[in-house]
């Protein structure tokens, strides 16, 4: 051997010695350690071969932690590559591209902590103060409005039913001419609108006429179903006049709460106040709720690692030949055409790069979950870095949790031997 | 420097170098009134006009909607804990006067938060300053140094970078425990050394493989040892790279919950484990988690934009963790 390999390898020794040692110890040796640990008992005294396992894939809690687990891998790393190829083409061609970039990327430096504090104030279920849903209620609202009378119920006594939808129907039929009285209590006060006016209820003449107004006086001095001083019409009610079931009529009262159908005549009438008067508001979605809840915590994620697709990407779309996609458009291909079929071949490597960092990680996800999830939706929420976490230091059962631990590393295997496989290819030679 | 330069090239649009002009100007005779029908390929302007802006407008939206939740938490951590449970923060973009740095004061005297925050740095601190030291003499020796079974050693540690942490807290609970260093902030700096050496071998390497050979031939020529070509030649030329990684590593560690966890105490808990424990009861403890939760992002976003160039080298360099 030559003094130079010696001196080369007594150095590379020296160099390495701290690195092997804590891998090799910290990282690699536990792996060993866990698949040994997954075949003993809860405090590792016995060995329990395949129990661990079996418990693992049996019991419905680490059973939903699995299948929300697929549900990350599936969505989670798809929904953040398409979005960070969007905006890798899309800032590429607008001003302001490094502000607009850094703002997109930011996420990347926050902690799942400090997201979760984050995406906890903007999911709050209260539009009055979670963001999301404050937006969600101000769309919906503006498409379909706000009912004008929530909550408002029949006075009882007076015949009148609430049917099964929600609206309010007179007992029997009511003939062209008759006065129909439509008393209604469960308002408060403020419900009834300014311009609203006292009473009064329609003078008799022809067609089907009537009164909605709000049967209550303060101190409940009034009579039930009459119409006391100080009692308030209720205006802008919808009411439908039905003959045989069909609608015949649709008016608004009017701001003394009146209503009149002068053309109706004849008799077999119903009217019905119509349910859309009485809903409940919309009041946005239980983000957090066992149903939403993992879209909820994906939704975040996407937040967190969209800016780094489209970092990784757009460095990609800097070495699409700027020649293929000019004759492509020489050719007359459109902007899509040519994105689909120029620019996304290219990438083909760099998105493989992205969709599989983003799977490997997300097979790890926990803090997001274990911090966004609360407590009583935790259940639901669950995922295998999770129940891994809860079965080993919650119910102190090494055995599970290491055979969760090692389910985990047998997941991320392929991306292992991905990476090596890449590093064989690419430099060494 | 140039190394950095065309590492973080990924932030700037592909500018063309030089602008070649294709259409020769013609002479046209003095504006006249408009007349006619408008010049063919006005509609195709126009359109291509608007698809531009449409696009502007579309980035732009998309651009704020990524900071509002941010600008949520910040708005809502100069809020008192009644207006945060009755209001969304956005109130206060029209009434102003409810911003208040009562909630800052009050954290400041927090203790159980202070403690926890300097936390925070005497393991993020030695974390980042052992794998950028431990890392660059392994990648050193990975490149330069020619010793049977470096291919095999080298392909090894990459593998390594995808092990999740999971697979080894339980082990490494009942190693720190022998070692009595279980519940130490000391437990805490290791774990998060071994994790971070794998990628940190991965991303010097792959830089220190572009230094020209010619160099480091040339030094030991001039016969330096092993360690005065890595401390001479290499480290100097590899700022950038150094640089990253020591970033990359920051953020990671500074970040982490998870191994906090699992190897700190009440004691040695850094900041997110200390916030964490607030959540328990979010919306009553609001006014410590909002600030707490901004003064935790606060560093590694001042990290991020002072280093950006950098930690987007990082990530593409080493984008697997």
């Amino acid at each position: 051997m030559s003094a130079r390999a010696r001196t080369h390898r007594r150095t590379a020794v020296l160099f390495l010695a701290p690195t092997v040692l804590i891998v090799g110890a910290l990282v690699a040796y536990p792996i060993v350690f866990s698949f040994w640990m997954s075949l003993r008992s809860a405090d590792g005294s016995r060995f329990v071969g395949l129990a661990n396992y079996v418990e693992m894939l049996t019991s419905p809690g680490t059973r939903r932690a699995i299948a929300n687990n697929a549900v990350w891998v599936v969505v989670a790393p798809t929904v953040v590559t398409v979005l960070g190829l969007m905006f890798a083409v899309l800032t590429d061609r607008v001003r302001l591209v490094k502000a607009v970039r850094l703002a997109l990327f930011m996420p990347m430096a926050i902690s799942f902590l400090a997201a979760g504090v984050t995406f906890r104030l903007v999911y709050d279920e209260d539009p009055n103060r979670g963001a999301l849903n404050a937006a969600v209620v101000a769309v919906h609202d503006t498409f379909a409005p706000a009912s004008p009378y929530p909550g408002a119920t029949v006075r009882e006594g007076s015949g009148l039913r609430v049917v099964d939808d929600g609206a309010v129907v007179t007992p029997g039929t009511v003939a062209a001419g008759a006065v129909v009285r439509l008393p209604l209590v469960g308002l408060p006060a403020d419900a009834v609108p300014g311009h609203a006016g006292e009473a009064v209820p329609p003078a008799a003449g022809p067609g089907v006429r009537g009164l909605v107004w709000r049967d209550f006086t303060p101190g409940d001095a009034g009579t039930p179903g009459v119409v006391d001083p100080g009692e308030y019409g209720l205006p802008d009610v919808l009411v439908e006049v039905l003959r045989d079931g069909e609608v015949v009529a649709e008016t608004y009262t009017d701001a003394y709460g009146r209503f009149v159908v002068p053309e109706l005549a004849g008799g077999g009438y119903s009217v019905r106040l119509a349910a859309g008067n009485f809903t409940e508001p919309f009041r946005g979605l239980t983000w957090l709720g066992p149903g939403l809840v993992t879209p909820a915590i994906i939704g975040s994620y996407i937040w967190i690692w969209a800016g780094f697709a489209m970092v990784v990407i757009s460095a990609g779309l800097a070495s699409v030949p700027r020649s293929a996609v000019d004759a492509a458009r020489v050719d007359g291909a459109s902007e899509w055409q040519g994105l689909r079929l120029v620019t996304v071949p290219f990438l083909r490597p760099v998105l493989a790069v992205v969709a599989v960092t983003l799977v490997i990680n997300v097979l790890k996800i926990f803090d997001l979950v274990l911090v966004l999830a609360p407590e009583s939706v935790q259940p639901e929420a669950s995922v295998l870095g999770l129940e891994m976490y809860h079965a080993s230091f919650t119910q102190l059962n090494t055995g599970l949790g290491s055979a969760m631990a090692v389910l985990l590393f047998a997941l991320v295997l392929p991306g292992m031997a991905w990476r090596a496989r890449l590093l064989r290819r690419q430099e060494l030679r | 420097m140039s190394a950095a330069g065309t590492a973080g090239t990924a932030g700037t649009a592909a500018a063309p170098a030089t602008f070649v002009r294709t259409d020769v100007p013609r002479l046209r005779p003095a504006p006249t009134v408009p007349s006619g029908p408008p010049r063919p390929g006005l509609v195709r302007r126009l359109w291509r006009r608007a698809s531009e802006v449409v696009t502007q407008v579309t980035v732009l939206g998309v651009t704020a909607v990524w900071l509002l939740p941010t600008l949520g938490l910040a708005m809502a951590s100069l809020r008192t804990a009644g207006d945060n449970s009755v209001t969304g923060w956005w109130t206060a973009l029209a009434e102003p006067n409810q911003l208040t740095v009562e909630n800052y004061v009050a954290l400041l005297s927090n203790e159980t938060i202070l403690r926890s925050l300097w936390n925070t740095v005497l393991i993020t601190v030695p974390s980042t300053v052992l794998v950028v030291v431990v890392g660059a003499f392994a990648a050193y020796a990975l490149t330069w140094l020619e010793f049977p079974g470096r291919d095999w050693l080298l392909v090894v540690l990459v593998a390594l970078i995808v092990v999740p942490v999971q697979v080894a807290i339980l082990p490494n609970a009942r190693l720190f425990d022998l070692l009595g260093i279980y519940g130490h902030l000391a437990g805490v700096v290791l774990f998060h050394v071994a994790f971070g050496l794998p990628l940190a071998v991965f991303l010097l390497r792959g830089f220190f493989r572009s230094i020209p050979q010619d160099l480091v031939a040339a030094a030991r020529l001039d016969g330096g040892s092993e360690l005065a070509v890595f401390a001479r030649v290499v480290l100097p030329l590899s700022g950038p790279a150094l640089a990253a990684l020591a970033i990359f590593q920051f953020l990671w560690v500074w970040n982490d919950l998870l191994v906090a966890l699992v190897f700190a105490t009440a004691e040695s808990a850094p900041i997110t484990y200390a916030l964490r424990e607030q959540m328990r009861a979010f919306s009553s403890n609001i006014d410590v988690i909002g600030p707490g939760a901004f003064l935790s992002m606060s560093v590694p976003l001042i990290v991020f934009f002072a280093f950006q160039r950098y930690f987007v080298h990082g990530v593409l360099a080493g984008s697997t963790k």
